[in-house]
C-alpha cells in the first residue's frame, strides 16, 4: 500500500452492493453501445433522415456514457492512476458532448415535432385525393353511360325505338325498377303513359296536366325528387305502394318551328313530356347528385332526338306529297297537250273547210247584187253580204289569231306611203262618221315622213280596228287621230313599262293616237281589252257587236312590229284615247328592196284649171267677205273685192269671169244688181256667171235668184270643196245646179 | 314644253272647241286656206271678226237704249252678226244671233236685251278661246313646228 498510485474508492465497498452497480453498470455499458448500433442500423435502412450529424452527435455521447460506465466497473476495485486518469478523461469528454448534445436538442425536437404534423397532414390530403378520386371515377363512368345512352338514342330516327331504348338503357344503367314517360295528348291538357320499362302495354293512364306537382316538375330543367304517392309515380295499377325513391324529369318536345327561333332554347310554346325515374323498393339507395345530371342530361339527348324524328316524319310527308303533286302534273300536262293538239287540228280544218262556202257565199251575193232587184229583194240581197262579209272576217280574224300565236305570220315588209294609209282609213270610215255626225279630225306632225317601209296591210288593218272602235263607240262629238314620230322621250312612257324602243339610223317609231268622245271605258276593264274573245260586261249598248278579236289582233300586229298599244280612258262616259307606237324603216337609208313607188295623194293645194281665174266678190260682210276671197284665192282665182253693188258694177269688166253676190243681206237688192249685170254685158260676147252666196236654203229665194238671172246659187258659209265643185260645174256646164 | 305635247295640247284644245260647240267645220275652212303666201289668214280674219263683232255689239246696246227701238236697224244688225260669225265658224255666237233675230221680229224689248247679254256673252268666249288658241300657236311656231291640219271634215 506504498507507493502504488492508486486511487482509493470514494466510499467503502459494500460487497453485495457494489456487485449489484457493478451489474448494472455493465447493463447499461451494453445499452449504451447498442443504442447507437441501433439507430445506425435503422437508420441506415431508412431512406432519408436529414440529421446525421446529430446521430454522431448523439451517437458519440452515448459511447461515451457507457465507456464512462465501463471504465467505471474498474473503480470499484484498486485500481491504478492510469485508470483513474483514463476514467477522468472520459468524463470529462462525456461531460463536453453531452453538454454540446443538450445544446443541440434545444435546436433539433421542434424540427421533429412539425415533421410529425407535416406527415399527419400530408395523410389528411392523401385521403382527399383518394376521395376526389373517387368522385372522378364515378363522373367518368357517369359520362360514358350518357354517351352510351346516346349513342344508342341516336342510332335511330323512330320515335318508338327512341323512347324505348331510353327508358331500357337509363333502366340499366341506374338500376331502376321502373321507368316511364308522359306524353302530353292533343289537346295539351293531360298526360298519358305512353311508356314504361318493365310492362309492355301501358295501362293508358291519363292525369291532368295542372297539377302542382307536374308543374313543379315542367317549372325547372333539372331533375325533381318527387314523392312517391303522387300520380304520375303510381305507375302499377295496385299494390305496392312503397317504392323508392322516385325522380322526375321534364322531356322538352320540339318542333321544326322552334328551330327557327333565335333564343334557343327559350321557347315559347313549351310542351313537355315527364320522365319519371323509380328506384328500387328493397335497397337503400338514395339519389345520388351525378346521377340526377345522368338524367337531366339523357332527357335533353331525348328531347334533340324526337325533334330529329319529327323532322324526319315532316320531310317524308313532304316528299310524298311532292310525288303526288309531280302525279297531279304530269296528267294536266299531258292533257294540256292533247288539248292543243286538238286545237291545232281543228283551225287547220277551219282553214280551208270553212272559208270555201263563205267565199262562195260573198261572191255570189256581189253578184246578185249586180242583177235586176226588187227593193225588198235588194235589201235581202244586202244583209246577206253584210253578214256574210262579217263572217268571213270572224274567220280570218281566228285563224289570223292562231298564225299570230304559233309565229307562223309574216310581215309583208314594203314601202308604203302613210299619207295615203291615213287618208285611206278616212275615207272607209267617213261614211259612217257622217251619219253619226261625229267631227273627225286627222293630223300629222311635221316631222312625219310621207313613206315609210312595213307591212301596210296589217298596219291598216290595226289602224281601221282601232278608228273603227271609235267610231262605234262614239254616239256623238268627235274622234281626232294624229300621227307622229315618237321622240324617245315619249317612248318611255310609264303607261307602256317594259317598252325600251331604241330609234336608230334605219327606222323610227310611229306614234298614231285616236281619241273620242264616246262612252270611255271603265278604268278597270282596260286590261282586258286585249284579251281574246273578252267583250266588256258593261256595255249597255247592244251595237256592240264585234266579235272582241279585234284589239287583240292588233295588239299582236303592234308587237310584230316591235310596237305597244294600249287604251286610256278616264272612264264610262269620258271618252278614250287608243295609242300606238310601230317600228317603221325609213326609206331609202335601209337595206330592204324599195318595191315600186306608191303614188303621192293627189295634191289639192293648187288646182291648175282656176288658176288665174279672174273673179269679183261682192260682199257687205267685212268677215264673210275675207272667207271667201281666201277660198278663191286658194283655188287659184284673182279676186276683186267690193262691198257695195254700185261698185261692183264699177269694176265689173268683161275679163271677169265669176261674180259672187252676197244674197243674204238685206237693203241690197241683188235681183236688180243681177238685171242690171246683164245690160251691162248684154253687148258683149260673154258675161261673167253670176252666182249667189246665199246665206239660208230658200228655195223661193233660189228660184227669184234663178229667174233673176244668176247662174247659180252657192250656200253659205262657203266651204273649199263647195267653191271647188261650184266653179268647175260653172266652167264646164255653164250652169250650177243646186248642190 | 314640248313640240309634240304642244302640238298635242293645240289639237286636243281645239277639238275640245268643236266638242262644246264653240266652233263647226267652217273654222277649219279656215285653216285649210292658210299656206305659205297666207300665212297669218287665220288670224288675220279672227281678228277682223273681233272688231266686227265689238262694233256690232255697241251698237245693238245703243240701239237698245233708245227711248223708240229701231227693229229693224236692230235686226240688220244682229244680220251682220250672224253672217260675220258664220263665216268664221263661231257657232254659239252664230245660234245665239239667230234667237235674237226671232225676239226681233217679236218686237221683244225685253227679250231682245237678253239676248243682246247672250251674245256678247258668246262672244266674249270665243274671243277668250281664240285667243287662248292663237297663244298656242304662237308657242309651236316658235318650237318650230307648224300647225299641219289636212282636212276637217262633218
Amino acid at each position: 500500500m506504498d507507493a502504488c498510485h492508486c486511487i482509493e474508492p470514494q466510499w467503502p465497498a459494500d460487497k453485495l452492493l457494489m456487485k449489484y452497480q457493478y451489474i448494472s453498470d455493465f447493463f447499461i455499458a451494453l445499452a449504451y453501445f447498442s443504442i447507437p448500433l441501433e439507430l445506425v442500423y435503422f437508420v441506415k435502412k431508412s431512406a432519408v433522415f436529414p440529421y446525421r450529424w446529430v446521430l454522431v452527435q448523439f451517437g458519440s455521447f452515448i459511447v461515451l456514457c457507457g465507456a464512462t460506465h465501463l471504465i467505471n466497473l474498474w473503480t470499484f476495485t484498486m485500481h491504478s492512476r492510469t485508470v483513474a486518469v483514463v476514467m477522468t478523461t472520459a468524463k470529462i469528454l462525456t461531460a463536453v458532448v453531452s453538454c454540446a448534445t443538450a445544446l443541440m436538442l434545444v435546436h433539433i425536437i421542434p424540427d421533429l415535432l412539425s415533421v410529425k404534423k407535416r406527415e399527419l397532414y400530408l395523410k389528411k390530403k392523401a385521403a382527399q385525393l383518394d376521395r376526389e378520386m373517387g368522385l372522378i371515377r364515378t363522373q367518368e363512368e357517369t359520362g360514358r353511360y350518357v354517351r352510351m345512352l346516346t349513342h344508342e338514342i341516336r342510332s335511330t330516327l323512330d320515335r318508338h325505338t327512341i323512347l324505348k331504348t331510353t327508358l331500357i338503357e337509363l333502366g340499366r344503367t341506374l338500376a331502376l325498377e321502373e321507368c316511364a314517360l308522359w306524353m302530353p295528348t292533343h289537346t295539351g291538357l293531360e298526360l298519358q303513359l305512353s311508356y314504361t320499362l318493365r310492362h309492355q302495354y301501358p295501362m293508358g293512364f291519363i292525369v291532368p296536366i295542372q297539377l302542382p306537382v307536374i308543374n313543379q316538375v315542367f317549372s325547372s330543367n333539372r331533375a325533381v325528387k318527387i314523392s312517391s304517392s303522387s300520380p304520375v309515380a303510381r305507375l302499377r295499377p295496385a299494390g305496392k305502394y312503397t317504392t323508392g325513391e322516385v325522380v322526375a324529369v321534364r322531356v322538352p318536345l320540339l318542333h321544326l318551328s322552334n328551330f327557327q327561333i333565335n333564343d334557343w332554347p327559350e321557347l315559347t310554346t313549351k310542351r313537355y313530356a315527364l320522365m319519371v325515374l323509380v328506384l328500387p323498393s328493397d335497397s337503400a339507395r338514395q339519389w345520388h347528385v351525378h346521377e340526377l345530371e345522368l338524367v337531366e342530361v339523357v332527357a335533353d339527348q331525348v328531347a334533340v332526338a324526337l325533334s330529329h324524328a319529327a323532322i324526319l316524319e315532316e320531310s317524308l310527308r313532304a316528299r310524298d306529297l311532292l310525288m303526288e303533286q309531280n302525279v297531279a302534273l304530269d296528267l294536266a300536262r299531258r292533257e294540256a297537250e292533247t288539248a292543243v293538239r286538238a286545237h291545232n287540228d281543228f283551225l287547220a280544218v277551219m282553214n280551208h273547210e270553212m272559208r270555201t262556202p263563205v267565199h262562195a257565199i260573198i261572191a255570189l251575193s256581189s253578184l246578185l247584187q249586180e242583177t235586176k232587184l226588187t227593193p225588198e229583194q235588194r235589201l235581202m240581197v244586202e244583209t246577206i253580204l253584210r253578214s256574210s262579209s262579217l263572217l268571213a272576217t270572224l274567220i280570218n280574224d281566228v285563224l289570223d289569231l292562231s298564225r299570230l300565236k304559233d309565229g307562223s305570220l309574216k310581215l309583208d315588209i314594203r314601202t308604203l306611203s302613210l299619207h295615203v294609209l291615213f287618208w285611206e282609213a278616212l275615207n272607209l270610215i267617213r261614211p259612217i262618221a257622217s251619219v253619226k255626225k261625229l267631227f273627225v279630225t286627222l293630223s300629222f306632225s311635221s316631222d312625219m315622213p310621207e313613206h315609210a317601209i312595213g307591212d301596210e296591210k296589217r298596219l291598216m288593218q290595226v289602224l281601221l280596228n282601232i278608228v273603227g272602235n271609235a267610231v262605234k263607240f262614239t254616239r256623238v262629238g268627235s274622234i281626232s287621230i294624229s300621227a307622229s314620230v315618237a321622240k324617245s322621250e315619249s317612248l318611255r312612257d310609264p303607261r307602256a313599262p317594259g317598252f325600251f324602243p331604241v330609234p336608230s339610223d334605219n327606222h323610227f317609231y310611229l306614234h298614231v293616237q285616236v281619241k273620242d268622245t264616246g262612252s270611255g271605258i271603265n278604268p278597270q276593264e282596260i286590261p282586258n281589252l286585249f284579251t281574246k274573245f273578252a267583250q266588256s260586261q258593261s256595255s249597255g249598248t247592244k251595237n256592240s257587236s264585234g266579235s272582241g278579236l279585234g284589239l287583240a289582233i292588233s295588239k299582236r300586229f303592234v308587237n310584230l312590229m316591235e310596237g305597244h298599244i294600249w287604251i286610256e280612258s278616264e272612264g264610262l262616259g269620258k271618252g278614250s284615247t287608243a295609242i300606238f307606237v310601230v317600228k317603221l324603216g325609213i326609206p331609202g337609208r335601209s337595206h330592204e328592196s324599195i318595191l315600186p313607188f306608191v303614188p303621192k295623194v293627189p295634191e289639192n293645194r293648187v288646182p291648175t284649171k282656176f288658176l288665174g281665174l279672174k273673179v269679183v266678190l261682192m260682199d257687205e260682210n267685212g268677215v264673210g267677205r275675207m272667207v271667201t276671197k281666201g277660198i278663191l284665192m286658194h283655188l287659184g282665182c284673182e279676186v276683186l273685192t267690193v262691198s257695195s253693188g254700185d261698185e261692183c258694177l264699177r269694176v265689173l269688166i268683161h275679163e271677169h269671169k265669176v261674180v259672187f253676190l252676197d244674197v243674204s243681206l238685206p237693203g241690197i237688192d241683188s235681183y236688180e244688181l243681177s238685171v242690171r249685170i246683164h245690160e251691162k254685158f248684154s253687148q258683149h260676147f260673154s258675161r261673167p256667171f253670176i252666182v249667189a252666196l246665199m246665206g239660208n236654203r230658200d228655195k223661193l229665194m233660189t228660184e227669184n235668184c234663178l229667174r233673176a238671172g244668176m247662174d247659180g246659187v252657192v250656200p253659205k258659209p262657203v266651204s273649199v270643196e263647195k267653191m271647188r265643185s261650184a266653179l268647175s260645174e260653172l266652167l264646164e256646164h255653164g250652169l250650177l245646179l243646186d248642190s | 314644253m314640248e313640240l309634240n305635247q304642244l302640238q298635242r295640247s293645240f289639237l286636243e284644245y281645239t277639238a275640245a272647241l268643236f266638242r262644246e260647240g264653240f266652233l263647226d267645220s267652217q273654222f277649219s275652212q279656215l285653216y285649210q286656206l292658210q299656206d305659205e303666201s297666207n300665212p297669218e289668214f287665220v288670224v288675220e280674219v279672227v281678228s277682223l271678226f273681233f272688231e266686227d263683232s265689238e262694233r256690232l255689239i255697241n251698237d245693238l246696246s245703243r240701239a237698245l237704249d233708245q227711248t223708240i227701238v229701231d227693229f229693224r236697224k236692230i235686226d240688220a244688225h244682229v244680220h251682220q252678226l250672224k253672217g260675220s260669225s258664220s263665216s268664221i265658224g263661231a257657232q254659239r255666237v252664230k245660234n245665239s244671233c239667230v234667237s235674237f233675230r226671232n225676239f226681233c221680229e217679236a218686237q221683244n224689248i225685253e227679250e231682245c236685251s237678253k239676248c243682246l247679254q247672250q251674245v256678247k256673252q258668246e262672244y266674249l268666249l270665243i274671243k277668250n278661246k281664240l285667243e287662248a288658241l292663237f297663244q298656242l300657236e304662237k308657242q309651236i311656231v316658235a318650237a318650230g313646228g307648224a300647225i299641219n291640219m289636212v282636212e276637217w271634215m262633218l
